[in-house]
């Protein structure tokens, strides 16, 4: 699996709040909760975003509340991929079993700047930087997790996976 | 090798003699929990999955309490969707607003959390239960299906660290002061991934609503699951409560730690931590000249009965300060009428502060208190991000109960001896 798009940079420990604030949390719908994806931190994400595009951020990305509309935002934001040094543990979870890819990758997170083309490749593992002409080498998904994040997450991966039993 | 308690709860769990930190092991849950912002998304999925009935209905909890009493239409649509789920699968436990309270502090209450069980919850502050001896933790929506549908989950078995509490606690410090100071010190991402085993002759001493209030702040050190092993105050707490068998683990005396933290709390004065990371924190004598314009006691933090009695303490012939807001909120219908019995709300009110029903409310700044644009709150809840309580340009201060009620009286941010306390 691949992806490519503009980079949006954001700091260290960029919690669920700043994500998808709290106030916006009575409703489940994916495109009202993209409306005002990142909004803690850029009111005018949901604006600029891009579909394709990739948050590179810090560590401890997705810290707070185990709230699933995070990664459910993000990725109905049109966001293809979310680079960070690291990822809290409810939202690491949280953001495969929706089927959101996320990739662990200090190093590459440090060598990209706001705006910069990336090119991320799961499968074989790197991270491109097109503008800067650099590459960071990172672990590759595993198979079955590509298949649970191309099927759109865990139950509908569950699912597919009854349907070829049967 | 021994094990630490988390590894004995999951290993038996899981069935095994034996659990090591890093292997992946299927556990049975004892008890699922979601509320009305999580519960939503996870019936969506539930049915997604084609699945017809929860796997107990003895062992599915559903609270409303964040937008509960229904804040907006929306709002209302969501705590109907739990409703409509409760009577379909003929839940035992599901509480409608006259019998509900803030989800971690009703289910220790209600006897529905035990020492020894395992506890996953559509919350990130289920960790709270492990003030009882139990391993709880938080997940998504997703994971919260699953585990309604199958009753098991898997997990990665989390390495332990321990921190250990020695000295003599210093007055108007509390629970609260001692997770602040903790986290301050490892930092938000400190505890990642770990268990947060608190012990020492500290928490020995330590009531359970303290203890409560430790475990539940493990998730912004981003830990698993915080714990403590159970004693006779543990056993005080639940033998009136528990309507089955429970059971205590201890740890091993060569139970393998990743990491000792041992920390002197003679030295911890109230803490405040400032905007925006709990780890932002400063004792009370070092917070200077701090004006606010709401404080509010509550949350599953510390909306207990003794941090009701606290606030009071400080209260007690006293008035909220001109144009300050303080907003008190019970945790749960029980705590409430505890501190309705015992006159707390006499004080409160004599002071000018408003009682609310319970609720997260203004905590994740859904209502009962939002925060309007430049405006400052000290709250007792846990978390200080942006725009947490409101406008995404307010501010909010974490502290313990004592502190936020003497800082509504000044004013300002202070302590209880500037009150002459």
């Amino acid at each position: 699996m691949k992806f490519k798009g503009k980079a949006f940079t954001f700091g260290n420990d960029i919690n669920t709040d700043v994500i998808i604030p709290a106030s916006y949390l009575n409703t489940s719908d994916p495109e009202e909760l993209a409306q005002h994806c990142m909004e803690g931190a850029d009111q005018h994400f949901s604006a600029k975003v891009k579909k394709g595009d990739i948050i590179v951020a810090g560590k401890n990305f997705g810290c707070g509340s185990s709230r699933e509309h995070a990664p459910v935002a993000i990725r109905a934001a049109g966001v293809s991929c979310v680079i960070a040094g690291s990822f809290a543990r409810i939202f690491y979870r949280n953001a495969f079993n929706i089927g959101l890819p996320i990739v662990e990758a200090p190093e590459a997170v440090d060598g990209i700047q706001d705006g910069d083309e990336i090119e991320v490749d799961i499968s074989g593992g790197k991270i491109r930087n097109i503008t800067r002409g650099t590459v960071f080498n990172v672990k590759p998904t595993p198979p079955f997790m590509q298949e649970l994040l191309e099927s759109g997450g865990l139950i509908n991966y569950r699912m597919r996976k009854r349907e070829d039993r049967r | 090798m021994g094990m630490t308690i988390t590894e004995k709860i999951l290993a038996e769990h899981a069935g095994l003699e034996k659990v090591t930190p890093g292997d992946l092991v299927e556990v049975k849950v004892d008890l699922v929990l979601a509320n009305d912002i999580t519960a939503p998304l996870a019936i969506k999925e539930f049915r997604k999955a084609g699945a017809q009935k929860v796997f107990d209905r003895e062992k599915v909890v559903l609270v409303p309490d964040h937008f509960a009493p229904n804040k907006d239409v929306p709002s209302a649509e969501q705590c109907r969707m739990l409703r409509e789920f409760a009577r379909e699968q003929n839940l035992s436990h599901y509480f409608e607003i006259g019998e509900m309270g803030i989800e971690h502090a009703l289910l220790p209450e209600q006897g529905l959390v035990l020492p020894g069980d395992v506890v996953v919850g559509a919350d990130s502050h289920t960790c709270t239960y492990g003030a009882l001896g139990a391993f709880a933790t938080g997940v998504g929506s997703t994971d919260a299906a699953a585990v309604m549908i199958s009753g098991m989950v898997w997990l990665r078995v989390p390495e332990t660290i321990n921190f250990v509490y020695k000295g003599r606690l210093k007055k108007w410090v509390g629970g609260k002061d001692l997770i602040l100071s903790t986290i301050k010190d490892i930092k938000v991402d400190g505890a990642s991934y770990k268990a947060m085993e608190f012990s020492g002759e500290v928490i020995e001493g330590l009531s359970m609503d303290n203890r409560f209030t430790m475990c539940n702040m493990a998730i912004e050190a981003g830990g698993k699951n915080g714990i403590i092993v159970p004693d006779r105050i543990t056993e005080a707490y639940v033998k009136n409560r528990a309507r089955r068998i429970y059971r205590f683990f201890a740890s091993d005396g060569d139970a393998r730690y990743c990491k000792i933290q041992e920390y002197d709390v003679s030295r911890i004065e109230p803490q405040v931590a400032f905007p925006f990371l709990p780890e932002n924190c400063r004792g009370i004598s070092e917070v200077g000249n701090i004006p606010i314009d709401q404080a509010v006691i509550g949350s599953c933090t510390n909306g207990r009965i003794e941090d009701l009695r606290i606030a009071a303490s400080v209260l007690k012939g006293k008035k909220v300060a001109p144009y300050v807001r303080l907003i008190i909120i019970p945790a749960t219908q029980e705590i409430y009428r505890q501190a309705m019995k015992e006159g707390l709300f006499d004080i409160f009110l004599d002071a000018k502060a408003v009682i609310s029903t319970p609720t997260c409310g203004p905590c994740l700044g859904g209502y009962m208190g939002i925060l309007a644009k430049g405006e400052r709150a000290i709250a007792t809840t846990n978390r200080n991000f942006v725009g947490r309580m409101g406008h995404s340009e307010s501010e909010v201060y974490l502290s313990n109960p004592a502190v936020a009620a003497a800082s509504a009286v000044l004013g300002r941010i202070g302590s209880p001896e500037e009150l002459g306390l």
